[in-house]
């Protein structure tokens, strides 16, 4: 990706970004945010959680100074926050909102343009820059000349992140930014996102009142809690097995199933003895069979006794070894008429089929490894 | 009732006074919008402006034309300015209440962002802001030029030259056609007025100047 | 003689005060005629800009008559009616009612249908029928831009009655004209700031109805959805 020529930091390696002991005191005496020691590694996602009015949004916001603290340092990197020029330091951070904010009176392309237009750079080189981003944010280049009025939320979110990675900024805020999408397209997003940050790899500081959003995209996420401060900041996988107050416990939900999410199913096996293709003639059998088609991607459940290959029975839910979690893997067995999951590669074709004992031993491995 | 006779007659009258006329209505519409530009800039960028500058700009709104016209003579005669002045004064303060208030129309999250991106309190009003609020203060554009358009007539009564003269004249001699011919063509000249305005503005603001109510 | 000094004269000549062409009678008659031109404009323009409103049709009917009447120059009408049915009362007022509608039907259609959908379906979830809903919610919502409706047509009409003078309406712009025939500038002068500090005051005290007769929890909305033309004024 091209770089503008001036940046307010340098990019080459993401910053980290460290609280120490930041309050923030409103004028009329209520606290937003109290004593907040807190340290966002470089290049990893964390979320802030938490219930509404317990001032992970005003910590977010102080980052770039939108809210100022009333007392402690802000460090990005290692230089404190503080001694930047406001505008300079806002020019180096990357924000995307709720409701994108994009410009009306602009085209995607010269929204997306806009930071590296403040600080300098040639705006034809800034606008070729951008199309690059639009490609890399998964929208197609026939957007670039509409105006935001011509596009779904979830595509102007997706240029909303674009124009926050336009100055390649060291830190990437997020102020839950997809909450205000549907859930199918949501689901799309959080994908996007975290295949940038494979590719990338910013300091991403993300706020959410989402559990599941917090526990799909955080490398750590920071509970907070009433009165400003912060409940618990862990991995995912510790905060779920191991809540550090009731408050956390109660506001992370049912964990357990939660904890399905992260498990990984890399090392769970599965058995080809049942599977057939769609053009071999069965003979019967006691047992459930899966057809598959040519391609090896699986087509219909064949019932015990069936010796036809009817349409009864589509396999509705299937899991990519590897990449989806254990509960993905849960929800194809429980949808399968025969109780099994269907395990599959990245191109859809079926490995074979995961019964419960599978289940069992996975999990127990994986609560092992855990708890060590 | 229509002379038609009359009208082939003082053709070139009525013309000299068609584009006094329009002199005497656009020009206040040009420089009321240069001054009330700056002056709403300025309240939205320092609030406590704006109360003053909106009471002031109220009670002197409130004051009919024709007064004000009479109340300059003694120092700008039976000129074009006795005219102009008072209806600039008219326009931009007309045209404040659009500017202010489409500059603050703009969405909030439309502005966060611009904060966020590091704009200053000052090229944000003036690169986001006030280019949004394009289409609100075009609106008021159209209203000032009608309004103008129509207000200028009363300016005969004193007598600066505009198409009220053929009222003026219609009313001595008793004689309706001058008056349907100065009304018929200050109609007109409205028309078309805000015909070219809501072109201008279709031109200015390609990016949809649809307001969603909420 | 300066110019201060002479209208100042004029103002204190006890003459001025007493007898029929006295500042006194002239005001009064001018807030006469101002106040049956509004009650008639009101009469005519609130039932059909409500009704309208209610029922969301007519929108292009409403700001097309609005915009017609706009654009018609004033003098012009008065003269037009004047030729047309003869010198007296009735021209003028007629020209005056005529002035008076737009402000009233396009703020009141504009109040009246825009008020929030939520609202009025709540309404009818309730059980309201239509004239209810009309007379409970739409117009106290709507109340405030309607308000500002009639003081737009208040300060149109005042205006406008000080230039009925020319036509032989009585009432504060007898001052002006008469001062003009007689080349008498202290005359003129007087009449219009007489008449400038009626209409200032005529705004003050609308904007004070305005705010006395709306409930606080409708008082302060924003009300950037609507046309500039309900918000805006116009003078003749």
């Amino acid at each position: 990706m091209t770089k503008p020529a001036v940046r307010a930091h340098s990019a080459e390696t993401p910053a980290s970004v460290t609280f120490q002991s930041v309050t923030k005191r409103y004028p009329d005496g209520t606290i937003g945010v109290d004593g907040i020691d807190l340290v966002c590694e470089a290049g990893k996602i964390t979320v802030f959680v938490g219930p509404s009015g317990c001032g992970k949004t005003t910590t977010l916001r102080m980052i770039n100074r939108m809210i100022s603290p009333s007392s402690g340092t802000i460090l990005i990197g290692d230089r404190d926050s503080a001694t930047f020029d406001e505008a300079q330091l806002r020019r180096g951070i990357g924000y995307v909102i709720q409701n994108a904010g994009l410009f009306p009176h602009r085209t995607v392309i010269d929204n997306i343009a806009t930071v590296p237009v403040l600080l300098g750079v040639n705006r034809r080189e800034a606008r070729a820059a951008a199309m690059e981003l639009l490609e890399r944010v998964g929208l197609d280049a026939s957007l670039a000349k509409k105006y935001p009025y011509q596009l779904s939320g979830g595509q102007q979110q997706r240029v909303g992140v674009a124009r926050a990675l336009a100055a390649d900024p060291p830190v990437l805020l997020m102020d839950e930014p997809f909450s205000a999408i549907d859930p199918v397209v949501r689901a799309e997003l959080q994908d996007e996102l975290l295949r940038l940050q494979r590719e990338i790899g910013k300091t991403v500081i993300f706020v959410t009142h989402d559990m599941d959003e917090a526990i799909r995209l955080a490398d750590r996420i920071v509970v907070f809690q009433r009165g400003g401060t912060i409940a618990q900041s862990d991995t995912p996988e510790r905060l779920l097995i191991e809540p550090a107050s009731p408050f956390v416990r109660d506001f992370t939900g049912d964990s357990g199933i939660k904890w399905l999410s992260l498990m990984s199913t890399e090392q769970i096996a599965s058995s080809s003895s049942r599977l057939v293709s769609e053009r071999d003639s069965l003979t019967p059998s006691d047992e459930w069979r899966l057809s598959v088609d040519d391609a090896g991607v699986a087509q219909y459940w064949i019932a015990p006794g069936q010796v036809e290959h009817t349409l009864a029975t589509p396999c509705r839910r299937t899991f990519v070894v590897g990449l989806d979690p254990m509960r993905a893997a849960l929800d194809s067995s429980l949808m399968s008429p025969a109780g099994l999951a269907v395990a599959t590669d990245e191109s859809q074709r079926v490995l074979g089929l995961v019964d419960f004992a599978q289940f069992d031993a996975a999990i127990h491995r994986y609560r092992s490894t855990a708890h060590a | 009732m229509l002379d038609t006779a009359w009208i082939w007659r003082n053709l070139p009258k009525i013309w000299d006074l068609l584009v006094q006329h329009a002199v005497l209505s656009y020009v206040p519409v040009v420089v009321g919008l240069l001054i009330a530009l700056p002056v709403g800039i300025a309240c939205v960028r320092w609030r406590w402006c704006y109360p003053i500058a909106l009471a002031a700009s109220s009670a002197f709104f409130a004051i009919p034309s024709l007064a004000l016209f009479v109340l300059l003579l003694p120092y700008t005669g039976l000129t074009a300015a006795t005219a102009i002045i008072p209806l600039t004064l008219y326009t931009a303060s007309l045209l404040l209440r659009n500017i202010v208030d489409g500059i603050r129309s703009t969405d909030d999250s439309v502005r966060q962002a611009a904060a966020a991106m590091g704009y200053r309190p000052m090229r944000r009003l003036v690169s986001i802001e006030l280019p949004i609020a394009t289409p609100l203060i075009l609106g008021g554009l159209r209203v000032a030029a009608v309004a103008n358009i129509s207000m200028v007539s009363v300016a005969s009564v004193i007598g600066v030259a505009s198409l009220g003269d053929l009222f003026i004249d219609g009313t001595q001699r008793f004689f309706a056609t001058p008056i349907i011919v100065g009304i018929v063509l200050t109609a007109v000249l409205a028309l078309i007025t805000d015909l070219v305005l809501v072109s201008v503005q279709r031109v200015l603001t390609p990016w949809g100047q649809t307001r969603r109510s909420k | 003689m300066n110019v201060f000094d002479s209208v100042w004269a004029w103002f204190t000549n006890p003459e001025n005060w007493s007898g029929y062409d006295s500042i006194p009678v002239r005001l009064v008659e001018h807030l006469g005629y101002s106040a049956l031109a509004i009650a008639c404009a009101l009469l005519i323009a609130f039932p059909l800009g409500a009704i309208l409103g209610h029922l969301h049709r007519g929108q292009a009917l409403v700001l097309t008559i609005a915009n017609l009447i706009r654009a018609l120059p004033t003098l012009g009408l008065l003269t037009l009616l004047v030729i047309l049915a003869g010198i007296g009362l009735m021209p003028p007022m007629v020209a005056l009612v005529v002035l008076a509608i737009p402000p009233i039907l396009v703020n009141t259609y504009e109040g009246v249908r825009f008020v929030n959908a939520g609202v009025v379906d709540a309404a009818k979830g309730v059980g309201l029928r239509g004239p209810a809903i009309l007379f409970r919610v739409e117009l106290p919502v709507a109340l405030p831009i309607i308000m500002l409706g009639i003081r737009l047509a208040a300060i149109q009409v005042v205006s406008s009655a000080t230039i009925a003078a020319y036509v032989g309406l009585g009432g504060l712009g007898r001052f002006i004209f008469d001062g003009l025939g007689r080349q008498d500038f202290a005359q003129m002068a007087g009449g219009s700031v007489i008449v400038a500090l009626l209409a200032i005051v005529t705004e003050i005290v609308f904007i004070l109805i305005a705010v006395l007769a709306t409930s606080p929890g409708v008082r302060g909305r924003e009300r950037f959805r609507f046309s500039p033309l309900s918000r805006k004024k116009v003078m003749p």
